[in-house]
């Protein structure tokens, strides 16, 4: 019996810590007077972005808790790493925040700002901080583009940490072989057609990259149909309006038919999982002629000391050419060459304790020191801050180029929470058209879809 | 159910004796109650507590992120409406029921209970390298093996053009399907090798050498010893794994669903629209109608197995 | 004899073309590793240790190993003993409704393991604090896992023979005892095949650990796993595979010991 009892009491023991597990979750270690802060980023030290979370940890800390004391504030702040999909990063991020915690500053994808502030996950900086959201001197120095990424609805929701722009890259010693200047600069579509068609004929397996289809995601759209879109004169959106089967639409689908329907591209490409690191890597043997990408390529990419497909002779085989509107004058606003960027806003989490804390460090990591520190040591991008890109860009003819040449054309995607599906609709779009459909078909298919998304007919511009 | 999964001696036995049988123990209804009970409580905490929650969510119009996070409206039956109307995915469905019975039913139980029949005798290192090595391809993580199988798959510099020399010829592009299947039989078989290796393990030495010594063939063998044996281990290895491969995502990170969405199975057309588009009532919405198409495929199993008693 | 000879060539055809399908994938993971910069190509590598370098030097990557030991080990030893003790329950004593409660807990388990499940899964593990504790994120996976693991369980229950109970409870053993000392030994391939099943189902597990553990220094591999990519999305191939040959070696070190330990077959002899 007492054997009974024992065996009894185990199971109830076994039952009980169970519940009591459940109990007890995370230990807090709250600490006296000292504000804590978190800040997070999706970067991680070895990892995704790693020169970032470095610089987080190694400079920003240190030296903005040191700030702080000699102001005669006890500030703590911990980086929370992540350094995943960009996908998951944006699942956490809203999980956290919906549920009133997250970190106290955090980085997002400007493109995200809409739908964060509509489901409340973000406010209006100076709801948040007061007066000292619009007195940063900062702003200033930021154009007024970059700072439209963190405005809603006229208000601004964040910080902009910097942007990019995306031009056709070329292979310098393919050119030469099929007759190409080093110095190309097309300012048609038809004139990337006809380097194509050189191209090919002097023996280059790819000799044109411009991504499509759904395998490739985000960047069929930000490195395939929307700079083709733009250079055809048109928007996603206009005016609140969404774009539908609109001629420049048909025309940008026609660029794709006319390249992978005509062998001046690789179609199974585009259809393939790993098709964009692939392009990578065919860019960098040399068996790609023309590739249409972002700054990222040229930093983290074919950089000859740490990119994921080093170029050795990058400085001297890889040209760059901005990207034309179908025809002079035919782009945008009348432009003759066009682009798209995007960019990281950095926000002040709503559910933080110390907002007015929390807005500091912010700030602080875009002081000019801060951004010229973090940009050292090949770690150049380019930065919201004019001031800040006049020193830092001076060795980089690339950056350079991006900043003066291609920011001024650029444009920017509506950052509305249904985006993300216009996009695959768009990126659908591409992918019939590569797979043999006729633009004007794959058109109206993406206007029936696009009412599905939008809500209808009367969201869509005729 | 308690007929299927006993073994028939059990089962053949006076109504005397197995009353006494089934209890042994001298368990009690109160202790067996206390055995249950811790893992009765977590199940109840953290499975059907968040299952409920995910049926709700698919009568709603919840999103991730914008409007409808802050306010999810109730939609009710909207979102099966959508989703039964969209024909992408009725083809999501069909391909889902290839995927099954493909790389599941014939591959992953055949295959699994040949390694296990083929291997039961044995001892020493050749078992266990075989075991070891497809028990391998079961427990490296997907985002790994994606890239190992881009590597035997792929176009330009993959292993399998390699070895038979045909160079260009692309299977996750132009056999999408056949690809994912074979990869998931890959992927997968472990599970009903152990499973069957155990289960075939309790089967009786005597029973099957007595069968030898009557003559019986070696398929005669499965048949009237091993099969009736074994019967229930074989319905829960078809319902456990029919049930994960209609949940199973991991074709995603090999094809992306694609091209032109011929391998989007419905776990990654729910990947795709919950995580990559935030529409969770959508996403969970289609999990109900997985489910309910779960309930179906067991209830046939289920009907499959005792029949035959 | 010809008819065993050519069984014999029949089994060993068979094992080569097995163990053929099943090393080939597994090729790009011996050879990726020890290659400088590779692709997706299998080639020959240059033998270089650096990519181990580079992660010996990974702040991150060693230790979250030790963690995903921790969890899977921490999920399946939850597991296994609560699936056999409620498994045992439920084959030995008849419930009412037993069988169509498993079978809806068998159900909603799959739901919980899908996609939708995360927003229910992380509000409810907020309300229960159970936010960035690893015991939480144990308990969460056990859950997930425990009502498969009954049904296995069971079918391996309802197979053992009970004379030896019998005997057992003859001479004054309890309940629990006559578990432990007679029921488990008898089904310990059983649960060999449910404690590796457990683990594997969590040492892949990316989603859960990623949104349930705020803290880096708790993450497993998978997790880390997919931090080894750029800015742009690109994998780190070299990492990567450096760190997928290491994750998968506590794997085969478990199947190792586990196999040797328990995979033994159990031919007791008992006659019925």
């Amino acid at each position: 019996m007492a054997l009974r009892k024992r065996s009894m009491g185990v199971v109830a023991v076994l039952a009980a810590s169970v519940v009591g597990l459940a109990a007890c979750g995370q230990s807090s270690g709250g600490s006296g007077d000292a504000i804590e802060l978190t800040i997070t980023q999706n970067a991680i030290a070895g990892g995704k972005n790693a020169a970032g979370a470095d610089f987080i940890a190694n400079w920003v800390i240190p030296k903005f808790e040191a700030a702080q004391k000699a102001k005669g504030k006890d500030v703590k702040v911990k980086f929370v790493p992540s350094g995943v999909d960009d996908e998951q990063y944006k699942t956490k991020l809203s999980l956290d925040l919906k549920s009133g915690k997250g970190a106290d500053v955090m980085d997002i994808d400007s493109i995200w700002a809409g739908e964060f502030a509509e489901a409340g996950y973000l406010k209006p900086l100076p709801d948040l901080v007061g007066a000292e959201a619009d007195s940063w001197d900062g702003w200033a120095q930021i154009p007024e583009a970059v700072q439209g990424m963190a405005m809603y609805n006229g208000k601004k929701y964040a910080l902009p940490v910097g942007t990019d722009g995306r031009v056709l890259y070329f292979n310098k010693t393919l050119f030469q072989k099929a007759g190409l200047p080093a110095d190309w600069q097309p300012t048609s579509w038809q004139e990337i057609l006809d380097a194509g068609t050189k191209l090919k004929s002097s023996g280059v397996p790819v000799p044109i990259q411009i991504n499509a289809g759904t395998a490739m995601g985000e960047a069929t759209s930000m490195q395939g149909v929307l700079p083709l879109l733009v250079g055809a004169g048109g928007e996603v959106q206009q005016n609140g309006k969404w774009t539908g089967a609109s001629q420049p639409l048909k025309d940008a689908l026609g660029l794709y038919q006319k390249i992978y329907g005509g062998g001046l591209g690789d179609p199974k490409l585009q259809q393939e999982a790993k098709g964009r690191d692939k392009s990578f890597q065919q860019f960098a043997e040399g068996k790609i002629g023309i590739l249409l990408e972002g700054d990222y390529f040229w930093r983290s990419v074919i950089n000859p000391a740490e990119g994921v497909a080093k170029m050795a002779d990058r400085d001297q085989s890889v040209g760059y050419a901005m990207i034309p509107a179908m025809e002079p004058g035919k782009g945008i606003k009348g432009q003759d060459f066009v682009s798209m960027s995007g960019g990281s806003l950095r926000a002040v989490n709503p559910n933080s304790e110390h907002p007015k804390e929390a807005f500091e460090l912010a700030t602080f990591t875009l002081s000019p020191e801060a951004l010229k520190e973090e940009t050292k040591d090949g770690n150049v991008r380019i930065t919201p801050r004019t001031d800040v890109n006049k020193d830092i860009l001076a060795g980089e003819p690339l950056m350079t180029f991006i900043s003066e040449k291609v920011l001024p054309v650029t444009a920017f995607r509506p950052p509305v929470a249904v985006y993300p599906q216009v996009s695959v609709a768009l990126q659908e779009a591409t992918a019939a058209v590569v797979s043999g459909t006729a633009p004007d078909q794959a058109a109206a298919d993406y206007q029936k879809k696009l009412e599905g998304i939008v809500g209808g007919a009367g969201n869509i511009a005729s | 159910m308690a007929q299927a999964t006993s073994p028939p001696e059990v089962v053949r036995e006076s109504g005397q004796a197995r009353r006494y049988n089934s209890d042994a123990a001298g368990l009690g209804r109160l202790r067996a109650g206390a055995f249950a009970a811790p893992a009765l409580l977590l199940i109840a905490v953290f499975l059907v507590f968040p299952a409920l929650w995910v049926l709700y969510l698919g009568l709603t119009n919840y999103r991730l992120t914008g409007i409808a996070a802050a306010e999810p409206q109730f939609v009710g039956l909207d979102n099966l409406i959508s989703a039964v109307s969209d024909p992408t995915f009725w083809s999501s469905t069909w391909l889902t029921v290839q995927f099954v019975l493909g790389s599941a039913v014939i591959g992953q139980v055949g295959l699994g209970f040949a390694i296990a029949w083929l291997l039961r005798d044995r001892q020493g290192p050749l078992k266990r390298l075989v075991e070891g090595l497809v028990i391998l391809a079961w427990i490296l993580p997907s985002a790994i093996v994606s890239f190992l199988w881009v590597a035997l798959l792929d176009r330009d510099g993959g292993t399998l053009n390699a070895l038979l020399s045909t160079p260009q010829f692309a299977p996750l592009l132009d056999h999408p399907m056949l690809s994912i299947i074979v990869f998931n039989t890959w992927r997968g078989t472990a599970f009903s090798m152990m499973l069957y290796g155990a289960a075939l393990g309790n089967v009786p030495p005597s029973h099957l050498e007595s069968a030898r010594l009557a003559g019986a063939s070696g398929w005669q063998q499965l048949r009237d010893v091993v099969f009736p044996h074994i019967r229930g281990h074989i319905l829960t290895n078809l319902l456990l794994i029919s049930l994960w491969t209609f949940n199973d995502f991991t074709p995603f990170l090999l094809t992306a669903g694609g091209p032109d969405g011929q391998s989007e199975v419905l776990a990654v057309h729910v990947y795709k629209v919950a995580l990559q588009g935030g529409e969770l009532g959508y996403g969970a919405a289609v999990s109900t109608i997985i489910l309910l198409i779960n309930l179906v495929v067991a209830v046939f199993y289920l009907r499959l197995l005792r029949s035959k008693k | 004899m010809t008819r065993f000879v050519l069984g014999r060539i029949g089994f060993y055809t068979l094992i080569a073309v097995l163990l053929a399908f099943f090393t080939i994938p597994l090729l790009w993971l011996v050879t990726a590793p020890f290659t400088s910069d590779p692709t997706y190509k299998v080639s020959v590598p240059d033998f270089t240790l650096d990519n181990f370098r580079a992660i010996a030097e990974h702040p991150y990557a060693l230790p979250s190993l030790w963690n995903s030991v921790l969890l899977s080990a921490g999920t399946a030893l939850l597991v296994v003993i609560l699936a056999a003790l409620a498994a045992y329950a439920l084959s030995r004593v008849r419930l009412p409704g037993r069988d169509a409660l498993l079978y809806t807990l068998l159900l909603l388990s799959s739901i919980i393991t899908g996609t939708a499940a995360m927003v229910p899964l992380f509000q409810l593990a907020v309300q229960l604090n159970l936010i960035d504790s690893q015991l939480g994120l144990i308990l969460i996976l056990t859950g997930g896992l425990l009502p498969a693991a009954i049904f296995m369980m069971k079918d391996f229950m309802d197979a053992t023979p009970k004379s030896y109970e019998e005997s057992a409870r003859v001479f004054g053993a309890t309940p629990l005892q006559i578990v432990r000392h007679v029921v488990v030994p008898l089904v310990r391939p059983g649960l060999a095949t449910i404690g590796v099943w457990a683990v594997a189902n969590v040492w892949g597990n990316f989603l859960m650990p990623y949104l349930l553990l705020s803290d880096v220094e708790k993450q497993p591999a998978a997790v880390i796993t997919y931090t080894l990519y750029t800015e742009g999305g690109q994998a780190n191939l070299s990492m990567l595979s450096t760190f997928g040959l290491l994750y998968s070696i506590p794997v085969v070190l478990m199947y190792l010991f586990v196999s040797k330990k328990y995979g033994f077959r159990f031919h007791g002899g008992i006659k019925r």
